[in-house]
């Protein structure tokens, strides 16, 4: 994990050959964080695998999260290893919730070929639209599900608890 | 000791008669209906099929197999894989949304007389997951005959639901739940069998279902 | 010599012999299938042309409920996400949950948690290589390594109450204390271990009909592997020495000596030898725990996060009150989000904490290594015939309850 002047350096660099693709740098609780502008995130990720003294190449992880109440509403996380330093650094790109339409992000799937089914997973679950992704379709749920379940607006569901018994006898 | 093995070797000879002849068939023959019998073989010889959803698969019907807990001394060795030789669906897991009309299309495939088991607490009323996901309780898509609580429940709870199950078999294979679904009609025979051709409610329920399946 | 008289192309008898093209439906119901998957089989005779997974049919809501939950009432629901290594689960979202709140754990949890973890990964393996070897027609595998499993719940059973689905870590270390005997039974276990293993190989290593099956089938090179994002023994047996008990430290990996098995060349028979060789890697991390378990406390001091012990409560009102906010309320935690990994079985399991100042997190996401590694299946099937299709999906070891949550 780079620590937090390692962050700042890192997002300096990043200023240079992507001006404005970083919004902020987030070190909590260990672990490093570049938020970025979801229209450039793809530069970010890009960068963050080629440049020679990163090289970030492994995605280890591709999820996304619903900050309701707060906006913008949608993250999406990428979780990036470097294997021969062993170092962690997460991407996050906040996405605006634009009623009925979906929010849109550029895939990576070119770059990470296994973000294919974990964009799949984003996009059945929140909604999020994935530009350029091959076979973007529900994954987890029926194929002609309606709704994205995994929004904090989205009800648990289950049924109510009876006790239809108790409430034959004792009213 | 002796007297039982002369009696015997006279009555392979042919020398018992009369008196003689009925007392010893009488003490070695048991006379029962056609009934018993036939439910006493079906209990006893179950063919499982190979059926495992989720964390419950594990224990049945994988664990119960496995020599600590014998199914065989049970007569239920034979696990079936396809649901037309099957005659007992064991519901180990949590029956998902989307696997539901799956577990309903094999359960329709089996031929009768079968049984189901709703193992552990997710098939029998959803368990813990009181969510979107998951159909709360295997009972409200198919007639269950035996509910084994536990999450997931010992092997050795698994048995003996089995043996409940045995037990009720003995007692009479038919339930009734046709009558309380208002399901007559939808058995299912094996070819040539004596209903083999469903009612005609039931022909016309399965052409709407295909034609939305092929849609 | 006679000219030929009727040429083909008149009669419209065509050469081209990759016409024949029939999909098949292998699942969700399949004795092969090892859980509810369903494979969109494209095949030519026996060759298998193009292959698609369907999966969710096993789907279970597991992170949607978890966010309705106080934070210790998610330790159940996670551990039903890959229901043969659910001591992973809860390890991921406890470890998480720790790191989001600042606890440090004490010694004698970190080595108990240790010690239940490598047992978790031998009972998963054991799992994996029965029901794997039962698939390729080694059936008597299924009924010797259900045989050592068996032990392995015993040990659990004896220290939890449960064979499966423990509940056992919490935030803060672990729900109890192991009881007597347990120690004794569980080295005995762990020096016996390493034979069971060996009595496995000597069935299995040189049975022609294993051989044939297993070499030379379902090779994926190492870079497509590191591309397709795969973890685990998978990414092992293809030579990369990837392992994150040795490259992040957690818990008391950095103090015990092991080893990682690597294979070479990442067909379906390094994989069988990888994991077996854990197994037996797993077996001596057990056995130096138990002989290195600190005394001490088994769970964290810090009464705003952690059950005070019951014998307090009738003393202390201090405690009482603590008791009584953990279990109606449970304890709030600072916004914050916290993306923790371990090795599970399969691969990397990581677990992804949002917390936003209630009790309840508000998402829980776990990055499940089966989900990951099924997008390898295809490259480890296509080309092939569809025995080494079934040889292959056994090795790849996916558990649908992972892949779906």
């Amino acid at each position: 994990m780079p620590d937090a002047p390692g962050l700042e350096l890192i997002r300096g660099e990043i200023e240079v050959d992507h001006p404005g693709a970083v919004l902020d740098t987030s070190f909590d609780r260990g672990q490093a964080a570049l938020i970025a502008d979801p229209r450039r995130a793809l530069d970010v990720l890009r960068w963050l695998k080629e440049q020679p003294g990163q090289r970030y190449d492994f995605l280890s992880s591709l999820h996304a999260a619903d900050y309701l109440p707060n906006e913008p509403r949608f993250g999406v996380h990428y979780e990036l290893i470097n294997r021969n330093r062993v170092e962690r650094i997460r991407v996050k790109a906040m996405l605006a919730d634009r009623g009925e339409e979906l929010p849109e992000i550029d895939s990576c799937v070119e770059l990470f070929p296994t973000a294919e089914a974990q964009e799949r997973e984003a996009f059945d679950f929140f909604g999020i639209e994935f530009r350029g992704h091959p076979n973007l379709t529900r994954i987890l749920m029926p194929d002609d599900y309606v709704g994205w379940p995994q929004r904090r607006d989205f009800p648990v569901g289950g049924e109510p608890v009876t006790f239809t018994y108790s409430e034959r006898r004792y009213g | 000791m002796r007297s039982k093995q002369l009696a015997a070797r006279d009555m392979l000879r042919g020398d018992l008669e009369g008196e003689d002849l009925e007392r010893y068939v009488e003490e070695r023959v048991v006379t029962t209906n056609f009934e018993k019998m036939l439910n006493l073989a079906r209990a006893n010889s179950i063919f499982p099929l190979t059926f495992g959803l989720a964390c419950c698969a594990i224990e049945a019907p994988i664990s119960i197999v496995t020599a600590r807990y014998d199914l065989a001394r049970f007569g239920a060795e034979a696990l079936r894989a396809s649901p037309r030789q099957a005659d007992l669906i064991i519901l180990s897991g949590r029956v998902s949304i989307k696997m539901a009309p799956v577990v309903r299309r094999l359960y329709d495939q089996m031929l009768e007389p079968k049984w189901v088991m709703a193992m552990g607490a997710c098939s029998s009323s959803a368990g813990m997951f009181a969510n979107y996901a998951v159909v709360q309780g295997a009972d409200k898509f198919m007639p269950v005959d035996i509910y084994v609580p536990g999450c997931p429940p010992r092997p050795e709870a698994v048995l003996y639901g089995f043996t409940k199950l045995q037990r009720k078999i003995m007692g009479s294979p038919d339930q009734g739940w046709r009558q309380r679904y208002n399901a007559a009609g939808t058995e299912e025979w094996a070819r040539g069998g004596p209903r083999s051709e469903p009612s005609p409610e039931a022909a016309l329920a399965y052409d709407e279902a295909r034609e939305l399946a092929r849609a | 010599m006679a000219e030929a008289t009727v040429s083909t192309d008149e009669i419209g008898v065509s050469d081209d012999r990759t016409k024949e093209v029939m999909t098949v439906n292998v699942g969700p119901h399949h004795p092969a299938t090892h859980g509810v998957l369903r494979l969109v089989v494209d095949l030519e005779g026996e060759v298998v042309r193009e292959l698609r997974p369907v999966i969710g049919y096993v789907h279970t809501g597991i992170e949607k409920s978890c966010e309705d939950k106080s934070y210790w009432k998610v330790i159940p629901f996670v551990e039903r996400m890959d229901y043969v290594s659910y001591f992973f689960q809860m390890e991921a979202f406890c470890g998480a949950v720790e790191r989001l709140v600042g606890l440090e754990i004490p010694p004698r949890a970190k080595y108990l948690r240790t010690i239940f973890l490598e047992l978790n990964r031998i009972h998963s393996h054991l799992v994996w290589l029965g029901t794997t070897a039962l698939d390729l027609g080694a059936i008597s595998m299924l009924w010797y390594c259900f045989r050592e499993r068996d032990r392995i719940l015993d040990l659990f059973e004896m220290a939890t109450g449960q064979r499966m689905h423990t509940r056992y870590f919490q935030v803060g270390g672990v729900i109890e204390d192991i009881p007597l005997g347990f120690e004794e039974k569980c080295r005995a276990f762990a020096e016996e271990m390493p034979v069971r293993v060996g009595q496995y190989e000597d069935l299995l290593d040189r049975n022609e009909v294993f051989l044939q099956r297993t070499k030379g089938t379902g090779v994926v090179p190492r870079e497509r592997l590191l591309e397709l994002g795969v973890t685990g023994p998978l990414l092992r047996a293809a030579g990369e020495p990837w392992d994150l008990r040795k490259a992040f430290d957690y818990l008391v990996y950095p103090e015990v000596d092991f080893k990682i098995p690597v294979g070479t060349v990442g067909d379906n028979y390094d994989r069988y030898r990888v994991r077996v060789a854990e197994m037996v890697e797993s077996a001596r991390i057990v056995a130096q725990c138990l002989h290195a378990l600190p005394e001490g406390p088994f769970i964290a001091d810090d009464r705003k996060y952690v059950l005070p012990p019951r014998s307090e409560l009738s003393t202390s009102m201090e405690s009482l009150i603590h008791h009584f906010k953990l279990v109606t309320e449970g304890y709030r935690v600072e916004p914050g989000e916290v993306y923790y990994s371990i090795e599970s079985p399969r691969g990397e399991l990581g677990c992804f904490v949002l917390a936003d100042g209630s009790a309840k997190p508000a998402r829980v996401h776990f990055r499940d290594p089966s989900f990951v590694n099924l997008q390898a299946f295809r490259d480890m099937a296509v080309g092939g015939y569809v025995a080494d299709m079934i040889a292959s999906l056994g090795m790849l070891d996916p558990i649908l309850g992972g892949v779906d949550r």
